[in-house]
């Protein structure tokens, strides 16, 4: 086993990784940045093709009071106020850095450029043209970060668990894709900022490595998550015809300015049957449309692949042609030509609300174990503003790679033989069950991790209810039990892509249970959380839900939400 | 989402394995072949229905976004996610001026991204 020593690991290299590596360079302290795919090319930030809310104020006078007013409002009475407070506070600052760090920010005059997005109450999300807002950014961080030579970058470095010892980080252990090999980290402060879960429904925005890993390396270190019910569906994900090259939930911008409509499989409107107004104004919430369409297909009025059409054939050709500008000719490699077909669309899972519980330095209840970006939890309540994922990848980022290069503690000296006796616990639980359990070569990885997609999607989806959450529980115990369990983990080679699912799979299967028992504990209807039988908000239910891991086993409670103190909000006030 | 590969009519990947780029083993895999259907669809078509242990690289699946997919599509350097099946055999190899690691992974790490 190699054996590496670092002042502080960080896993994951998206947005959230990057700013907290380049932050905590600033220490002077030597940094790891790992992550299982690429640096800076793996996770959800690159594949951002939309905007970014901050209250710069450029396009009209704003202030980030008004943005924490609109984040509250979109949490439905769950946000961590505090967490909000700093997110849209110091999302200023971060895009203003990001700024003289040369991102190409859309700009008219030398002011940036910044558009409505639903929820917002003024002009506030800027973006990078055209669709290019993560590519942008990524390439930026990219760069300050090759700035930093106590930055190590470690590419194809998949973190599989964190040693603690007594509440405190005592290292890691990875495992080095390319070369085929387990290694020890020795250090005392761990980022996790490796994104969030959506991977785990089988209509997704995912990219592949995004099945849970950050929330599962926090439990199994004996931090909390919390609300991790709320997951965000976006309503017209692309379904059909086969799209390339495009992130899926491009349409939205799209549909907003131009008034795309929805039509079910019968050509026929059906947004206003649910009690929102479609076309032009397109003031239908998210979570309204995501129902309706969902609802259309389970009365068998879906569009063929299982969705709603969306159509633009109403929209002059030269309007199209404006709005799309080279989008356009991408489509057009994709067959797609609106002005003479609609495409299908459907709610697909997009980000996850949940995650890691932290205090205001990011900071979880182990010692040295620190999250950043939608790893975290809590900010954004029962359903997130549109923007604020990318602000809270900077903001929390930076605050989370500061406050882990600050964190001191009795350093603890970790050997390999650490390492050695941590990677065992990891892969011998499934040797001993194996034993119990006649052999099964014919179990695939791949179709378990497709089944648990399956049923997230159909029971743990857009809409719920007692009896499908307490269904895929049994199914995901089944999963578990009948046919995960049965798999011996994959010998270590190069590139091994099954010990990579298994790993993989290890994860998600944690992750989905943990969603499914926090749902089916929330008995109400509040944001991302519609439970078909149960369609209303309680007063009671106004709290946090918190689930942590203790002797194999997930636990839940409930907390107060961390509100901010009235006299502060009176000085918020006064401040606008 | 995988409902592009479902139908009856097939095309067939010849596809390049080991770990050793001076030893030429291929093998063939019939896949289906649907109008819009990527490379990459079908790699991971293979991967679920035949045969698990095949290695390719990918992260963001279809945006064309992370740019690490890369391989030899007929001789061309392609990214399979926006590389569509031909209804020919297709010959599908890891990039020749790279460092072969497994199957069609191929060694695209930077330098200093390495431990």
């Amino acid at each position: 086993m190699k054996f590496l020593k670092t002042d502080v690991l960080i896993i994951g290299a998206g947005g959230a990784g990057m700013y907290a590596s380049i932050a905590a360079a600033q220490s002077g302290k030597n940094i790891l940045l790992a992550d299982k795919s690429l640096i800076s090319r793996g996770g959800a930030t690159v594949m951002a093709q939309m905007t970014v809310a901050a209250a710069v104020g450029h396009e009209e006078p704003d202030h980030w009071t008004h943005h924490l007013d609109d984040t509250i409002k979109s949490g439905q009475g769950l946000c961590n106020e505090e967490l909000s407070s700093i997110l849209c506070e110091e999302a200023v600052d971060r895009i203003l850095e990001m700024s003289d760090w040369k991102t190409d920010w859309a700009r008219k005059d030398n002011r940036m450029s910044q558009v409505m997005a639903p929820g917002h109450s003024v002009k506030r999300c800027c973006y990078v043209d055209f669709l290019n807002t993560g590519p942008a950014i990524s390439r930026t961080l990219r760069g300050e970060v090759a700035k930093h030579s106590n930055i190590k970058r470690a590419s194809g470095l998949n973190i599989i668990e964190i040693i603690v010892d007594n509440n405190i980080v005592k290292g890691a252990i990875g495992l080095d894709i390319e070369t085929g090999s387990y290694i020890t980290i020795d250090t005392n402060a761990v980022v996790l900022a490796a994104g969030g879960l959506t991977r785990i429904f089988s209509r997704n925005s995912a990219s592949l490595n995004m099945g849970g890993d950050a929330y599962a390396l926090a439990l199994r270190a004996g931090a909390e998550l919390i609300d991790m019910e709320f997951v965000q569906f976006f309503p017209i994900g692309h379904l059909a015809p086969r799209l390339v090259g495009m992130d899926p939930i491009m349409w939205d911008p799209f549909r907003y300015k131009l008034g795309g409509i929805l039509l079910n499989g019968n050509r026929e409107q059906f947004i206003e049957n649910y009690g929102g107004a479609d076309g032009k104004s397109y003031t239908v919430s998210r979570d309204l449309a995501s129902y309706a369409i969902i609802k259309e297909v389970e009365a068998g009025r879906g569009s063929p692949n299982g969705g709603a059409w969306l159509s633009f054939e109403h929209v002059p050709k030269v309007e199209l042609e404006s709005a799309f500008g080279p989008i356009i000719k991408k489509l057009a490699v994709n067959n797609i030509d609106l002005t003479k077909n609609a495409v299908e669309v459907s709610p697909i899972a997009h980000y996850h609300m949940g995650g890691i519980k932290v205090n205001t330095k990011m900071q979880t209840r182990i010692h040295g174990l620190f999250a950043a970006g939608e790893a975290v939890g809590g900010a954004n309540g029962a359903n997130r503003l549109s923007g604020n994922a990318i602000p809270e990848a900077f903001v929390f980022g930076k605050r989370a790679g500061q406050y882990a290069s600050e964190y001191t503690c009795t350093k603890t000296i970790l050997t390999t033989s650490d390492g050695v006796s941590a990677l065992s616990k990891v892969l011998t639980k499934h040797k001993i069950d194996n034993i119990l359990i006649k052999d099964n070569n014919d179990i695939r990885m791949t179709s378990i991790m497709k089944k648990l997609q399956d049923i997230m999607w159909n029971d743990v989806g857009v809409i719920r209810t007692r009896k499908s959450l307490t269904n895929a529980l049994d199914l995901i115990n089944n999963l578990n039990v009948n046919y995960f369990s049965k798999i011996l983990p994959p010998d270590i080679t190069v590139y091994n892509k099954q010990l990579m699912d298994w790993l993989d799979l290890r994860n998600s299967l944690l992750c989905a249970e943990a969603v499914c028992l926090s749902a089916y504990n929330r008995k109400e209807s509040r944001g991302a959380h519609q439970m078909e039988d149960i369609p209303i908000t309680l007063t009671e239910f106004e709290k946090n839900q918190v689930i942590e891991m203790n002797d194999g086993c997930l636990l839940t409670k409930w907390e107060n939400v961390n509100k901010i103190e009235f006299k502060l909000k009176k000085k918020l006030q006064a401040l606008k | 989402m995988n409902i592009f590969l479902d139908n009856k009519n097939t095309t067939t990947l010849k596809v390049f394995r080991g770990t050793d780029s001076n030893i030429n083993d291929f093998n063939f895999f019939e896949v289906p072949f649907n109008d819009g259907a990527s490379i990459l669809d079908a790699l991971n078509w293979i991967r679920e229905n035949i045969d698990e242990s095949l290695a390719f690289r990918y992260s963001c699946i279809n945006a064309n976004a992370c740019k690490e997919c890369m391989v030899l599509v007929n001789g061309k350097t392609k990214y399979s996610c926006t590389t569509r099946l031909s209804k020919e055999t297709t010959t599908i190899e890891p990039l020749s001026n790279k460092r072969l690691i497994r199957d069609l992974v191929s060694d695209i790490v930077p330098p200093k991204e390495k431990l």
